[in-house]
Order: structure tokens, then C-alpha cells, then sequence
């Protein structure tokens, strides 16, 4: 068995129709799970109080938010190489989910950065380039429905997707790059090192990154199966003006 | 019961209230554009004569 078989629209279909439950469900229980957990029976940090809470929605979210731009950066790599229209229809149907992503992450560090650092914006590096990444998110969407031919719509946006890579990167290590800023590095990955994350706070967060991945896999999953269907049907009807 | 936020309560209750909403909007937008569209192409391949593959 390879990989390439879920290049064929027929067999992705028939592969994503019996896991799109799975993995939905999995990610309603770990989200529920996770999220309540976080919310509920978590104690108050130290020093940031109740806001620490809003961890297990910025982290995950951000996570996604980068992670989802690179999986798009792989499909549209797959679609110019091979011409396999199922990675190019994935990418697009990532996009909004990863611009969803990148909404509640800004959105979540602005109400955790004003009681934090007495400001919602600050031109810190990793800000920045998250921010160019969600107009890049937008660029990527109206780029898709501009251009009326879907194989060349395909071809600009993968274009895109590599140049909008650079701050997809930048927004992860802009704090290596730059030792300046507000913004702390990561501290989830430090467990065993100076300064990790409490137990209390790092299990939920754990629970919370799965189910925003599983979120995710199950969305992208969903909306290229729209997709599929959306292009036979322009395919149908296509033929049908002809005949 | 909603645990005890102190000064921070709107700060806090405003990210999961608006994440939640982000989540939610985007899953049902999804479902519904998923539904029009299986909907549109049953009913042109009927027309049509084909199933779906």
C-alpha cells in the first residue's frame, strides 16, 4: 500500500467517509476534556492569576495556527510536483481552518497581553509575524477565489504558500532570531530543564494541543471532502452546458 | 459553577467565550457548505444519470 493511493479522489473518499467520525469524535472528548479541565481544576498562577488559564487555548491555537500553514506548505508542494488535485484541494480546505487558528491565537494573546504587559499590541517580532501569517491566511483564501481557473488557482496559491512559509517560520522562532520582544520563548518543551511548565497546568495543555490537532485533521478532512464534491460538480456542470 | 476568575474574570472569560464561538462558527460553516454542496451534486447527478464516486 502507498501513500499515493489517497491521491485518487475515489479512495480518499471512501478512507475520509469511515475516519471523519473517529477522528471528530476523538476531538469533541479531548477539546471537552481538556478545555474543562484547563477551565475548571487548574489553580491560579502565582504571579498571572486566573489569566493563566487562557494557555490552553492561546498555546494549542498557535501551534495549530503554524502547524496548519506547513501541512498547506507540504500539500501544495505534492499538487506542483505530482499534479495530485486532492493535495491542492486539502490545502485550500485548510486555510480558513488555520486562519480560524491564527484568529483565536492573536486574539487570546491580546487578552492575556493587557493584564500581562499593560498592552492588547505590541510590535514584538513573533506578533508581527503572526500577524503577517493571518494576512497571509487571507491573501491565500482570496487568491483561491479570484482566480476562476482551478489548476492555475492551484499553481498561484502553492506559490503563495512557499513565500507565506517565511513568517510561518518566523512566527516560531522569531524569538531565537530576535532576543527581544515581550513574548517569552516556549516553555512546554522545557520539562526537566530550568523554569518548565507545573505539572498542573502542562497535562491539560497536553489533552488541549491533542484535541486542537485532532480538530484540525477532522475539519481539513470534512472541508476536502466539500471541495471534491464541489469540483466534480463544476465538472458535471460543465459538461452539461456543453451538451 | 464558574470557578473564581478575581480581576482577571473578563479577561479570561472573553478568550474562552470567543475562541468557543470561532470553534463552533467555523465547524458549522463547514457542515452546512458541506451539506449544500453533497446536496447539489446528487441532485446533477441524478439529472445526469451518475453516482457519486
Amino acid at each position: 500500500m502507498s501513500i499515493w493511493e489517497y491521491a485518487n479522489p475515489k479512495k480518499f473518499m471512501q478512507t475520509s467517509a469511515w475516519a471523519l467520525p473517529w477522528v471528530a469524535g476523538l476531538a469533541a472528548v479531548s477539546l471537552g476534556v481538556g478545555l474543562v479541565w484547563g477551565f475548571f481544576l487548574t489553580p491560579d498562577d502565582y504571579k498571572q492569576g486566573s489569566t493563566v488559564k487562557i494557555i490552553f487555548l492561546h498555546v494549542p491555537s498557535a501551534m495549530m495556527a503554524i502547524n496548519a500553514w506547513v501541512m498547506m506548505l507540504v500539500a501544495s508542494l505534492i499538487w506542483l510536483i505530482r499534479r495530485h488535485h486532492v493535495s491542492a484541494l486539502a490545502a485550500k480546505a485548510a486555510a480558513p481552518v488555520g486562519l480560524t487558528f491564527t484568529a483565536i491565537a492573536l486574539v487570546t494573546g491580546a487578552f492575556w497581553g493587557q493584564p500581562m504587559w499593560g498592552t492588547w499590541w505590541a510590535w514584538d517580532p513573533r506578533l508581527t509575524a503572526f500577524l503577517i501569517l493571518a494576512l497571509f491566511y487571507l491573501g491565500y483564501i482570496a487568491l483561491w477565489e479570484a482566480v476562476e481557473n482551478p489548476d492555475t488557482a492551484a499553481d498561484l496559491t502553492a506559490v503563495l504558500c512557499m513565500v507565506g512559509s517565511v513568517f510561518a517560520v518566523l512566527s516560531r522562532y522569531a524569538v531565537k532570531f530576535w532576543n527581544q520582544g515581550l513574548h517569552q520563548d516556549s516553555t512546554i518543551m522545557k520539562v526537566g530543564e530550568k523554569d518548565p511548565i507545573a505539572p498542573a497546568y502542562y497535562l491539560p495543555l497536553i489533552v488541549c494541543i491533542a484535541g486542537f490537532v485532532l480538530l484540525f485533521v477532522a475539519l481539513v478532512l470534512a472541508r476536502t471532502r466539500t471541495e471534491i464534491r464541489a469540483r466534480r460538480l463544476q465538472a458535471l456542470l460543465a459538461r452539461e452546458r456543453l451538451a | 459553577m464558574i470557578p473564581d476568575l478575581g480581576k482577571y474574570a473578563v479577561a479570561v472569560l472573553s478568550s474562552y467565550g470567543l475562541s468557543v464561538a470561532m470553534i463552533v462558527g467555523l465547524v458549522l460553516l463547514s457542515y452546512v457548505q458541506g451539506r449544500r454542496v453533497k446536496r447539489q451534486l446528487a441532485d446533477v447527478e441524478a439529472r445526469q444519470g451518475k453516482t457519486d464516486g
